[in-house]
């Protein structure tokens, strides 16, 4: 390792390296481009494409990102923003699962979506748009649904979960495996021109207010679908409170709720206290 | 007594954002809930004066609830 930072600190530009010295490095000392973007960050050097975080992101802490790992539960509208945004930071590990392909109805609103790829796993389409964006970073596909069997293996080593799911069900299923293993786990919903989202720290129990015991499996979105826009405003929102997660940076939306109408353009938040939730629809 | 009534995102359309009523005292949330015909089913978050609250929740003078509909899309 010792000399392959030696050579990056060879090609490097100022405390930059460009990604073709990336790539030169790994070739020549035949390692992956990202085992090179680590070896660069450990040097404190910053691979080129991450300097416009640098005023938001250190060296240190672009390496922090690239250490962490990040479980993307859906590959729809939610997820495919999300894993986008991942990569794009420098996320280095994300593990991506659905179960799905890709149907025409998905084309209105999932980055991940093309015409090319109808029919094809979305968790496939989430490794090669990676790919093509970030290199460094890794996918792990798994194209199965989340459950209560493989909830843990899934989950293992996570430092964030993202809730990008699609019915109440797997969703409180996810959370309670969040609560479980002490993963902290970024929610979010959406429905037409509205939106949710909420995050479960270690320790905490949100699912009860969200989704109040007896709720059906589904929400208003079986009738008002969902536009290009709101998967996008959400799943931002998501990956920034997993960045502040896995940076110990800033104050989550944690014990709140952020109920978004973009609509109205009004942004409400609800509390989510500590301590058990009423019931009575069950 | 009076109560003030809030609704959210798709409950607005075509009945109110925020409305003052004047209801009997012991009314229950799910009396509203029937009185401004919302479905049941559709109901996520509700608050009453900004605390998670059962539809079997009686109000009182002065009260305001709030109502969400569920969102689960992704």
């Amino acid at each position: 390792m010792e000399e392959v930072r030696a050579f990056l600190a060879t090609c490097a530009e100022g405390d930059l390296l460009p990604w073709a010295a990336q790539v030169a490095a790994a070739d020549r000392f035949r390692r992956t481009v990202g085992s090179v973007e680590e070896a660069a960050l450990e040097r404190g050097l910053m691979p080129a494409r991450y300097q416009r975080n640098r005023r938001t992101i250190s060296i240190e802490e672009q390496l922090k990102l690239f250490r962490s790992r990040v479980v993307i539960v859906g590959a729809g509208g939610l997820g495919g923003y999300v894993v986008e945004e991942l990569a794009r930071l420098g996320v280095g590990t994300l593990v991506v699962a659905d179960p799905d392909t890709f149907e025409e109805h998905n084309l209105n609103r999932q980055l991940l979506a093309l015409p090319a790829n109808l029919g094809a796993p979305k968790v496939e389409a989430a490794v090669e748009r990676v790919s093509r964006i970030n290199p460094a970073v890794r996918v792990v596909p798994l194209r199965s649904a989340f459950s209560r069997e493989n909830g843990a293996e899934l989950l293992s080593g996570a430092d964030a979960a993202v809730d990008a799911l699609d019915t109440v069900t797997a969703r409180v299923e996810l959370a309670r495996a969040c609560r479980e293993l002490g993963v902290p786990m970024v929610h979010g919903a959406i429905a037409g021109w509205y939106g949710q989202m909420a995050t479960q720290m270690p320790g905490e129990d949100i699912t009860p207010f969200i989704y109040p015991p007896g709720n059906e499996p589904k929400g208003v979105e079986t009738v008002l679908g969902n536009p290009s826009f709101t998967p996008a405003v959400v799943a931002s929102l998501q990956v920034a409170e997993v960045c502040k997660i896995l940076l110990g940076q800033g104050r989550s939306l944690n014990r709140r709720l952020l109920f978004i109408n973009l609509l109205e353009m009004e942004f409400e938040e609800v509390p989510i206290p500590s301590g058990a939730a009423p019931k009575d629809r069950e | 007594m009076r109560i003030t009534v809030k609704l959210f995102a798709t409950f607005r359309k075509g009945r109110f954002d925020a409305e003052v009523r004047e209801v009997p005292p012991g009314t229950p949330v799910s009396r509203i809930v029937e009185e401004v015909d919302l479905p049941e089913k559709e109901i996520g978050i509700v608050l009453v004066n900004s605390r998670h609250a059962a539809l079997s929740r009686v109000l009182a003078d002065g009260d305001t609830l709030a109502i969400f509909p569920l969102v689960g899309g992704g």
